[in-house]
């Protein structure tokens, strides 16, 4: 599904990524590891087309199609979603309203007719069941005042509208108390299927726990250093980075 | 010959089709006295600082337009809010129009001030309101000499305005360069609500500059909702002096809408006399090219126990130029006022420009006086959330503005009027989705 080669990529000529490379297939979740400014956040937004970032060498390739030229939303309507480490207060637009454009949008992007409100309506009360969202959350404005729990909730409320082919959900566990954690987990493995990949970006191994992963990578100075399958985690948990960094440097 | 002089001179001609003979003709020789001391305002003038008429003077203007041209409702409908039942008063080039207009002497008044200023029946109100509480600038006195045409609403007593009043100016071009001058005076009395709309529109390229004079009366617990609704065209500007006064427990709110024309000047001003009075000024400004858009407003706080609320925000792109002044006044017996003002600016581009300057002078001391501005871009990370979400970037810009004016929007009371301007807004910012906010 998304193949990553050789990527550098750096902000206001500050080189960030140097090197990565990253094969996601249909049906597999991958965690990306590794110590503070390794590269892990960028990452997640040169995937997703954040402009601030210039990619000077490399390739994204999505679905066989090289996406490095797409927009952001562009890179949406083909399945990509980012949950953000830090997500926006965008006051003023609802929740509901939110996501109702965001959708139609996408469908628009698609060319797809825009969802029946019949629909979306039924859609938007099974997602908001799944991830114990209240109702009058739904009419609030985006991400104003809510709790760190209630941001990351909200991001995968809108993962679970969006059905996303490819999400990449970026320090998701970061706020998170141990029940929420629970309830955003539960959230993604539920949206899990053969069709679509997740890619978890974390500093720790205890949402991993809850969303196990089949690979993973090790992020050091912008290169991956290290892959392996979930143990790996476990040792990272128990023994820290500095090993890594140790045996990267040797 | 210079635009000044052609108005003194042209006010001899305009006597020969007045009656001289009238208490209301000595009140226009009085201001064509004013005008011509002062002539027209400058940057020189400490309210002009921002604002310069210069390159709206310089057209040969035509003060009475010679001709007469009719105008067909299918080709102005779009002009109206057309999909509801409303009240019209309609002028075609400064002249009343009587097909498109809809007009009732049926307990309440809404028609004509040249047949107000004419006859008997309208005397007592005249003598009492008009031009009562007008400034003495230049433009309102330029206005009140040759005050004659425009919109006279009179509600009596408790009356509740059955449907929404719709005052509209058209210009046609027939004329090369058009000046306008019309007069409104609005009298709502005690216990009475009313919804006004008012739209000044050019038909043509040619120039038009309008000097509008509205002064509008609110007696003991009476409602008004006033709407502006500013789209003109690249040619056309206006300048539009409003005068509110209140009495007691009256609540009055005036929207303006300011998305079109050369040059819009608003000089809006509230006169509170009385106790427990609301006054509500509110504005969303959406310009571009090199559109300017002033914002002038005075509360003037005489009373105890009064509110004022003041939100303007303004959204400026290419080099286009907003300014806000904002003065409340808050005499040493008005306690326990409570004033708020708002104005919040986004410059969309490096070569726009917004002055804004909140003034409050308060002589009371148990008062709540607060006032805010602030000017910014719009938030790139914001952008980028909305786009990661399959936003595109055009209808993104356009979510995060709708978003910043939502709380003006959001106290428009007549829906299909809140559904128009949503619609302007859309069309204005180039998407086409009906935001429901």
């Amino acid at each position: 599904m998304l193949k990553i080669k050789n990527l550098h990529a750096s902000v206001e000529d500050k080189s960030i990524l140097k090197g990565i490379n990253l094969e996601v297939k249909a049906g597999e979740v991958h965690a990306i590891m590794g110590p503070n400014g390794s590269g892990k956040s960028t990452l997640a937004s040169v995937i997703s087309g954040k402009e601030d970032y210039e990619v000077e060498k490399g390739e994204i390739i999505l679905h066989g199609e090289d996406i490095q030229e797409l927009s952001a939303e562009e890179r949406a309507h083909k399945g990509v979603f980012l949950s953000f480490q830090y997500p926006v207060e965008i006051p003023g637009v609802s929740v509901t309203n939110f996501i109702k454009t965001a959708i139609n949008e996408t469908r628009k992007g698609q060319g797809l007719e825009d969802m029946p409100a019949k629909d979306m309506l039924k859609k938007i009360r099974e997602k908001a069941e799944l991830l114990e969202i209240d109702r009058k959350f739904l009419s609030r404005p985006l991400n104003e005042g809510f709790s760190g729990g209630e941001k990351k909730r909200n991001e995968i409320f809108q993962m679970a509208m969006l059905e996303p082919q490819l999400a990449i959900l970026d320090e998701t566990d970061s706020g998170l108390d141990i029940d929420a954690l629970r309830i955003v987990a539960n959230g993604v493995n539920k949206l899990k299927s053969k069709d679509n990949a997740v890619i978890v970006i974390t500093h720790y191994q205890r949402l991993l726990d809850h969303i196990v992963p089949d690979y993973v990578h090790v992020l050091y100075n912008g290169k991956i250093v290290k892959s392996g399958t979930k143990e790996l985690a476990f040792e990272l948990e128990e023994k820290g980075y500095d090993w890594i960094k140790e045996e990267v440097n040797a | 010959m210079e635009l000044k002089d052609k108005l003194v001179s042209s006010f001899l001609v305009f006597e020969n089709h007045v009656n001289v003979d009238s208490k209301i003709h000595d009140i226009r020789n009085e201001a064509i006295k004013t005008f011509e001391n002062l002539g027209f305002p400058s940057k020189r003038d400490e309210d002009w600082k921002y604002t310069s008429l210069k390159g709206v003077l310089k057209h040969d203007y035509s003060v009475f337009p010679k001709q007469e041209k009719a105008l067909e409702y299918k080709d102005v409908k779009r002009y109206f809010i057309h999909d509801m039942d409303t009240y019209k008063i309609v002028f075609v080039d400064g002249k009343f129009s009587s097909h498109l207009s809809e007009t009732t002497h049926d307990k309440i008044d809404v028609c004509l001030m040249s047949s107000a200023l004419e006859k008997s029946k309208y005397k007592p109100i005249i003598e009492n309101y008009f031009n009562k509480i007008v400034a003495k600038d230049s433009l309102t006195q330029l206005n009140t000499a040759f005050s004659r045409e425009g919109a006279y609403i009179h509600i009596p007593k408790n009356q509740l305005v059955d449907k929404p009043i719709q005052i509209l100016h058209f210009s046609t071009g027939n004329e090369a360069a058009l000046m306008l001058q019309p007069r409104n005076l609005i009298v709502v009395e005690e216990n009475s609500h009313v919804q006004i709309i008012e739209r000044h529109q050019s038909l043509t390229d040619n120039p038009v500059l309008t000097n509008s004079v509205t002064e509008i009366f609110a007696s003991k617990r009476a409602i008004v909702d006033y709407y502006k609704l500013q789209n003109d065209n690249q040619e056309a500007s206006l300048v539009d002096n409003t005068y509110v006064e209140q009495k007691s427990e009256s609540f009055c709110s005036v929207h303006t809408f300011s998305f079109g024309g050369k040059l819009i000047r608003n000089n809006l001003n509230f006169f509170q006399k009385g106790e427990r009075v609301d006054s509500t000024m509110k504005g969303i400004t959406i310009i571009g090219d090199k559109q300017h858009v002033d914002h002038n407003t005075l509360v003037h706080h005489i009373e105890p126990n009064c509110e004022s609320h003041q939100d303007y925000k303004g959204i400026f792109g290419d080099k286009s130029t907003g300014v806000f002044n904002g003065k409340v006044l808050v005499e040493k017996e008005a306690q326990k006022t409570n004033a708020f003002q708002a104005n919040n600016n986004i410059l969309l581009s490096d070569k726009a420009t917004i002055n804004t300057k909140p003034q409050l002078e308060i002589f009371a001391d148990d008062v709540k006086c607060s006032h805010g501005c602030t000017i910014g871009q719009l938030d790139d990370s914001a952008m980028f959330y909305m786009r990661s979400r399959g936003i595109p970037k055009k209808e993104a810009k356009a979510l995060l503005m709708f978003a910043f004016s939502n709380n003006v929007l959001s106290s428009v009371k007549i829906p299909q009027m809140k559904q128009r301007i949503t619609k302007l807004i859309a069309n204005k910012l180039g998407v086409n989705i009906g935001f429901d906010l």
